[in-house]
Order: C-alpha cells, then sequence, then structure tokens
C-alpha cells in the first residue's frame, strides 16, 4: 500500500464518518437536554431532497446546505413541541418523522424532477472544495468540539444537562425546562440536516429514496457507544464510518472472489451490532432522556 | 352496586373506544390534509387524488377485495408491534423479519418435495428464520442492554441485503432474473376470491388476532407481557423474570411477522416469488406500526386498522394510475397519523382550545 493510496483511505473515512458525527453530536446535544429523537434518519434524507431541491432550483450550494438546515430545524421545533410542550411520546413522534419521510421523499422526486428512485444534482449546485476537502467536513469538526465546550464548560450547557438529568431539581433553580428543551431539539436536530445535505450536495451528490441507508440508527448507537459524551462520539462516527469505507475497498481487493459483491453490503450493520453489542453495559443515559417532564 | 359499579366500568370503557376513534380520526385528518397541500404543491390535483384513492380502496367490490387483501399482512405485522409495545419495547424489526421468512418459503420451494409437504414445510421454515432473527435483537437486549431500536433497524438492513443477495446471486429465476423461482402451486395458499388479490390466509390472520387476543388477557404469559410493560419494577418485585419476558416477546413477535412474510409470499398473486429489490415486500413491517398505533395496541383494534391502512395500500396504486400522484404519498399520510398519535389526549387539547 503506498502513500497516495493510505491518503486516499483517509479522505474516504472521514466523508464517510461525517454524516454520522454531526447527527450523533446533534443527538448527544439532545437527549442531554432529555429529548430523544429516533427520526434522525428521516430528518436526514428529507434535508438531504430540500437541499437538492434549493440547490438545484437556485443552482447555488450555499442555499442548499441553509434549507436543509433549517428544514432539520423546523422538524427539531415540531418533535420538541410534541415532547417537551405536549408529552408526547417521544419515539412514537421519532418513528412517525421516520414513516413520513420514507414517502414524502420519493414522491417528492417524482413531484419535482419527474423521475422515480433517484436524482443527481448538476454540478453547480454542488458543495465546493476548500483547499481540497469539503467544508462542511471542517466544520463537523468545529461542531463537535463547539457542542463538547457548550455542554461541559458554559453555564448554559450545565442548565442543558440539568434538564436531561434532573429536570425537577432544574425547574426549581430557575431553568426553563421546556424551552431549553426546544432548543436543543431544535439543534440536535438541525445537524442531522447538515449530515442530509452533506450527503446529498457535497460527498455522494445524489439524492435517492434511501440515502441515509440506516445512519440515522447507527448515529443512535453512536451516542450510546460515546456515552453521551461528544468526544467518544467522535471516536465512535470514525470507527463506524470507516466500515462503509472497507466494503468500497474489498469490492476491489481479491476478496470478491469469495464474498460476493452484494452481501458485502452487510458489513456497516454487522459491525455496528457487534461493537454496541461490545462495548455496552458501561454506558448511562441521561437519567431523564425519553421521559416526558411534568411540573408537579 | 356491583351492577352498577359493572356498568360504570362498561360505560368508561365505551367512552375510551370513543375517544380512541375520535383521535383516530382526527389523526387522520390532519394526515390528509397536509398530504392535500403537498399534492397541491406537486402539481397535482388533491380532489382527483383522494377520489381514486378511496375509489380504489373502497370503492368496489375489487377494490375492497384487495383491500382485505393488505390487511392479510398488516395484522400480523400490526401485532408484532403491539406485542413487543405491550412488553415495554419498540421492537421495529418485523421489516426484516418478513424479508427473511419469504426467504425461508422460497428456499422449501427450491427443494424437490411430497407435495403436500410444501405447505407445511415453507411456514416452518420462514417462521424459524423469523423467529431467530427477532430473538437476535432479544437476546442482545437482556444479555448486553443493546437499544432494540437500534439493533433491530441493524437486523432489517443486514435481512435486506441478505435476501437481495439470495435472490440475485442463488435462487432467481433462470427464465425471469428479476425475481426468484416460484412457489410450486401445491405449497401456495388458494385464493378465496377467483381473479382477486383476496387469498385464503385471511382466515389464518384473522384466527390468529383471536388466538392473540385470548393470550394476552386470558393467559398467565399475557399478563406477565403486560404487567412487565406497564410497570417492570414492580413485575421484578412480584417474582416475574423481566427477561424471560422480553424473551417472549421478541419470539411472538417474530413468529407474527413471519407468519405475514411467508403469507405474502405463497398467498398473494400473480408472483408467488420475491422480486427485485423485495417490492413486494418492502414497508409490511413499517405500515404493521401504524396498524398497531391506530389499533391501540389492542388485538381487536387491530383488525379495523389493518383494514383501513389496507385501503390505503389499495388505493395508492389506483391514485398512481389515475391521478398521477406517486404511491408512496400513502406513506407519508401514515408518518403524519403517528407523529399525531404521538400527542396524548389530542381531542382533549382539541377541546381546551375550543373552550378558550
Amino acid at each position: 500500500m503506498d502513500m497516495s493510496m493510505l491518503i486516499n483511505i483517509l479522505i474516504q473515512t472521514a466523508y464517510a464518518s461525517t454524516p454520522l458525527l454531526l447527527s450523533a453530536t446533534g443527538e448527544i446535544f439532545s437527549e442531554r437536554a432529555g429529548i430523544v429523537n429516533i427520526g434522525l434518519e428521516g430528518i436526514m434524507l428529507i434535508s438531504g431532497f430540500v437541499g437538492v431541491v434549493v440547490g438545484q432550483e437556485l443552482l447555488n450550494p450555499f442555499a442548499g446546505v441553509v434549507a436543509a438546515v433549517a428544514v432539520g430545524a423546523l422538524i427539531g421545533l415540531l418533535h420538541g413541541f410534541i415532547t417537551a410542550y405536549l408529552k408526547g411520546d417521544h419515539v412514537i413522534s421519532g418513528l412517525g418523522i421516520n414513516l413520513f419521510a420514507l414517502g414524502f421523499v420519493p414522491y417528492g422526486i417524482y413531484a419535482v424532477w419527474g423521475v422515480r428512485g433517484y436524482f443527481n444534482p448538476s454540478d453547480q449546485a454542488k458543495v465546493p472544495k476548500i483547499f481540497g476537502v469539503s467544508p462542511i467536513f471542517i466544520a463537523s469538526l468545529i461542531i463537535v468540539f463547539a457542542i463538547q465546550y457548550v455542554l461541559f464548560h458554559t453555564k448554559f450547557g450545565l442548565s442543558l444537562r440539568a434538564c436531561g438529568e434532573d429536570p425537577h431539581s432544574a425547574d426549581a433553580s430557575g431553568v426553563r425546562v421546556e424551552r431549553m428543551q426546544i432548543i436543543a431539539a431544535v439543534i440536535g436536530s438541525s445537524l442531522s440536516g447538515l449530515a442530509g445535505v452533506f450527503m446529498s450536495l457535497d460527498w455522494l451528490t445524489t439524492i435517492t429514496k434511501d440515502l441515509p441507508a440506516g445512519r440515522g440508527f447507527i448515529a443512535l448507537a453512536i451516542v450510546n457507544f460515546a456515552n453521551w459524551n461528544p468526544l467518544l462520539g467522535l471516536l465512535g462516527s470514525y470507527i463506524f464510518g470507516f466500515s462503509w469505507v472497507a466494503i468500497e475497498w474489498l469490492k476491489i481487493s481479491s476478496l470478491k472472489q469469495v464474498i460476493p459483491v452484494t452481501l458485502l453490503n452487510i458489513i456497516p450493520y454487522v459491525v455496528t451490532l457487534a461493537v454496541t453489542a461490545g462495548v455496552l453495559g458501561r454506558s448511562r443515559p441521561p437519567k431523564y432522556a425519553g421521559v416526558p417532564y411534568k411540573k408537579e | 352496586m356491583k351492577v352498577s359499579m359493572s356498568s360504570i366500568k362498561l360505560k368508561d370503557k365505551y367512552g375510551d373506544i370513543l375517544m380512541a376513534f375520535a383521535e383516530v380520526t382526527v389523526a387522520t385528518l390532519i394526515g390528509l390534509g397536509i398530504s392535500a397541500i403537498l399534492i397541491k404543491v406537486g402539481g397535482y390535483s388533491p380532489t382527483s387524488a383522494l377520489y381514486y384513492l378511496f375509489k380504489g380502496a373502497f370503492g368496489n367490490l375489487y377494490g375492497f377485495y384487495t383491500t382485505l387483501s393488505y390487511s392479510i399482512p398488516l395484522m400480523l405485522t400490526g401485532l408484532a408491534f403491539a406485542v413487543s409495545v405491550r412488553a415495554g419495547l419498540f421492537n421495529i424489526g418485523a421489516e426484516g423479519q418478513v424479508y427473511i421468512s419469504a426467504l425461508g418459503a422460497i428456499m422449501v420451494a427450491s427443494i424437490a418435495l411430497p407435495s403436500y409437504l410444501y405447505l407445511p414445510a415453507e411456514f416452518a421454515v420462514g417462521v424459524t428464520f423469523a423467529i431467530a432473527w427477532s430473538l437476535t435483537a432479544g437476546i442482545l437486549k437482556v444479555w448486553k442492554g443493546v437499544n432494540e431500536v437500534v439493533s433491530t433497524i441493524m437486523l432489517n438492513w443486514i435481512a435486506y441485503w441478505v435476501v437481495e443477495y439470495s435472490r440475485s446471486n442463488i435462487y432467481y429465476d433462470p427464465l425471469s432474473p428479476d425475481r426468484t423461482i416460484r412457489i410450486p402451486v401445491s405449497g401456495r395458499l388458494p385464493l378465496l376470491i377467483p381473479n382477486t388479490q383476496l387469498y385464503s390466509g385471511i382466515f389464518i390472520s384473522l384466527a390468529v388476532v383471536v388466538i392473540f387476543y385470548i393470550i394476552m388477557w386470558k393467559t398467565a404469559i399475557g399478563y406477565e407481557i403486560r404487567a412487565v410493560g406497564l410497570n417492570p419494577n414492580a413485575s421484578k418485585y412480584g417474582g416475574i423474570r423481566i427477561s424471560l419476558v422480553a424473551l417472549e416477546a421478541f419470539a411472538i413477535s417474530g413468529l407474527l411477522a413471519g407468519l405475514a412474510g411467508v403469507m405474502e409470499t405463497i398467498g398473494r398473486p400473480p408472483t408467488y416469488a420475491i422480486v427485485t429489490s423485495l417490492t413486494n415486500l418492502v414497508n409490511l413491517g413499517f405500515n404493521g406500526i401504524t396498524v398497531s398505533l391506530i389499533g391501540r395496541n389492542n388485538p381487536l383494534g387491530i383488525i379495523p386498522a389493518s383494514i383501513f391502512i389496507g385501503g390505503l395500500t389499495a388505493g395508492a396504486t389506483s391514485m398512481q394510475i389515475f391521478a398521477g400522484v406517486p404511491l408512496e404519498m400513502v406513506q407519508a399520510v401514515q408518518g403524519v397519523i403517528v407523529i399525531v398519535l404521538a400527542i396524548p389526549g389530542v381531542i382533549r387539547l382539541i377541546k381546551s382550545k375550543i373552550r378558550r
């Protein structure tokens, strides 16, 4: 293996890990405040689609990214409103987001472009590289450190974590729990929106009806793996991200004579199962994550 | 005294059913309303879309038979989700269990057997596969604490690729490589009404729902499952072995999803096979979630719910053909219905807003 191939694998791993990292970081932020959102997969898909629609229509990738993040934030607002204010069921609301995306995006692809299954944006709509790398990849690294800092080194972060650990005490000490949870849900979901548009306008530059291919749920696994810590999430995302690169790598290796290419697609999911089963048991979620908070 | 007590209880029960019905109606109206907006924005006619959706589902006898035919698997996948929820688990793995059980049926079809053995063997192998698939998530849950939402979705994807691989590389039909070999005629479930899709599996599904109702409400195992779902801590102190109950719930759930997958493959005309990208199986498991939630995770509520969602599935094709609206739209309607049903006491909420 020569140097250029190694660099190539590193870049591929970085890109394959970026959507996982963004989505998992957002979910860690959200769950730290007590809001569980299993609709990450659906948000990625919807945002990925909206990003392509807007980016392609205006031939402006920046507008596409902004629209995608805004849609992610909007879904977060809806989910946050249902769970924090209306005391709705976190998991069912998230399931609903996923089911909606499963229908809305293939419908939208046909309604907008008149094609079935997938659409590839034109070159002018794609996110340009900065110094040869994706700007969203760079942003993902900045975001994870920023979230780590906010969560553990600011008063805001302390109040936010209090909402997830002990909302009654947080409330008693003057934190507006519901408002805090909505903010966390909005920020968390907008990061999944960014993850979606990273795939559709930057890394893979296509929108298909199963663009995230389970990544939203792998991000949930990373949240567990990372014990709700963003920096450990960074590690987890890169471990899981590499499994996707491994597929492409094995497809061109001599191993393809032994294992058929179609079957290689199971690797990321098997890795996720194996790794989560291997490390779990030691992690502990925020005490009130997913539990509707009711004032006494 | 005793009489009045029970009559109050009865009144409460009817009140609950009425309330559930009202909530589902509101959720459905919101779902259809939002989809009408999306249909309009997409440049189609919402009135014509809704007209053909309902015409295709309930407008004539043929449509109604198609609707009923889709309720056959949905009843079972709905029940599969319901039993998990009753045990306090969010097992969304019915989707993958449907795939893997269908593969089991096709594997049986690929071997030479005395003709009377095909049917029982298809059920036995398919359902066993599905139970094993479901128990994998169950074992990971009780042994390692792996979140079942994550593990079941991973298992869905693994099932998808394993079955898709088997379809294209092992069990493909040399004459028609876009699908697997077909189930032999002696291994198929008979049609109930000729020239429709309504096959006799509907009796199996209905019987399973009734048996299931009895198990859940009249036996010790059902009592334990419900107790664990309602209050795991109290159940533990009450002497119920929680992990055993969880495994039971996963196994039952797999059995139900497996029945759905086998019956769709050996019962629905005209293919009697697994087709490219598993399109004849995709979403049967996920739609069961909607069925279960609409039916309030109650076996008897699941029957009408499965006919309703079966109707959406059947009507979607007619909507696509006659109104030009892509059939995936009905999936989005279901998503909205589920989101609305996540809100507790929708009706109470609306009432309080109106009074204000």
